[in-house]
């Protein structure tokens, strides 16, 4: 049932995904009980998740495409090789 | 049952594909020049293997099925010995502390107050900066699982690596990122 920090800690990041097991998440509980390190990286670490999803929506919103110059330079590549 | 047969138009291709293609390869590599150059590789390696092609597919389709095998190479390409580099390490990796935090790794406190709250553009600028500082193989991995919020199948199917592979660089990735916002703007 022991774990390592670096496991506690893996265990950890994939909660915030909602993807550990239930025995991960036992023993991430336990591990947490009796290591403050691990405790504090845990409560900063939902703290980091809120982060990233508002980066996320930031980001999804962005609207990525090509400029017009840069798809006529592709068409005329492709037009060389045709 | 007769069925369409798709015939391919490279002449129509960037009009009618490139922006589909170009924002498909931005979500899963974050750098213009790369996103770009990767589209036109799909363009040219689909003239080539034209003659391949069985109209079974839509044109779409199939290109996007070039485009694929495209970001495959890329991603091994980051991953290969040339572009391997690595994380800092949080943990000691042997020894009798294996597994224990580095001390200088350790979580510390962080400020939050009114002016850090975590909904404020400069802390995503922050943000942004960290990510960036990732190697390549973290960084695609990380911002395909966390900001395009990809299913982690999809991504292990998609990169072909397991999902153990995947887990171990998202752990990575995290605690290196949340140490970097711990210096650059939690306690800066």
């Amino acid at each position: 049932m022991k774990l390592t920090c670096d496991e506690a800690t893996k265990i950890c990041d994939k909660s915030q995904y909602k993807e550990s097991s239930f025995l991960g998440k036992l023993k991430l509980v336990i591990h947490l009980f009796l290591c403050k390190k691990c405790g504090l990286y845990s409560k900063q670490n939902t703290i980091m998740t809120k982060c990233y999803e508002n980066y996320s929506v930031c980001k999804k919103h962005q609207n990525s495409c090509l400029c017009e110059e840069e798809k006529e330079h592709m068409n005329q590549k492709i037009k060389e090789k045709i | 049952m007769s069925k369409i047969k798709h015939t391919l138009n490279p002449n129509k291709w960037v009009k009618l594909y490139a922006d589909y293609l170009y924002s498909y390869t931005k979500g899963r590599v974050n750098n213009h020049e790369i996103a770009k150059d990767l589209v036109q590789e799909t363009f040219f390696a689909g003239l080539k293997a034209m003659k391949n092609f069985q109209g079974k597919a839509s044109e779409r389709t199939w290109l996007i099925s070039i485009l694929k095998r495209k970001i495959i190479d890329h991603y091994r390409k980051i991953n290969s010995a040339k572009g391997k580099a690595e994380v800092k390490m949080n943990f000691y990796s042997d020894g009798e502390r294996e597994g224990e935090w580095i001390e200088e790794r350790v979580p510390s406190n962080w400020n939050i107050d009114a002016e850090k709250s975590i909904e404020n553009t400069e802390l995503n600028e922050a943000l942004q900066k960290c990510i960036s500082k990732l190697p390549e193989k973290y960084e695609m991995v990380f911002r395909m699982k966390t900001i395009q919020q990809f299913d982690t199948e999809e991504i292990c199917k998609e990169l072909q690596i397991t999902s153990s592979n995947l887990w171990v660089i998202i752990h990575r990735a995290r605690t290196q990122l949340r140490k970097c916002m711990e210096d650059n703007w939690f306690n800066d």
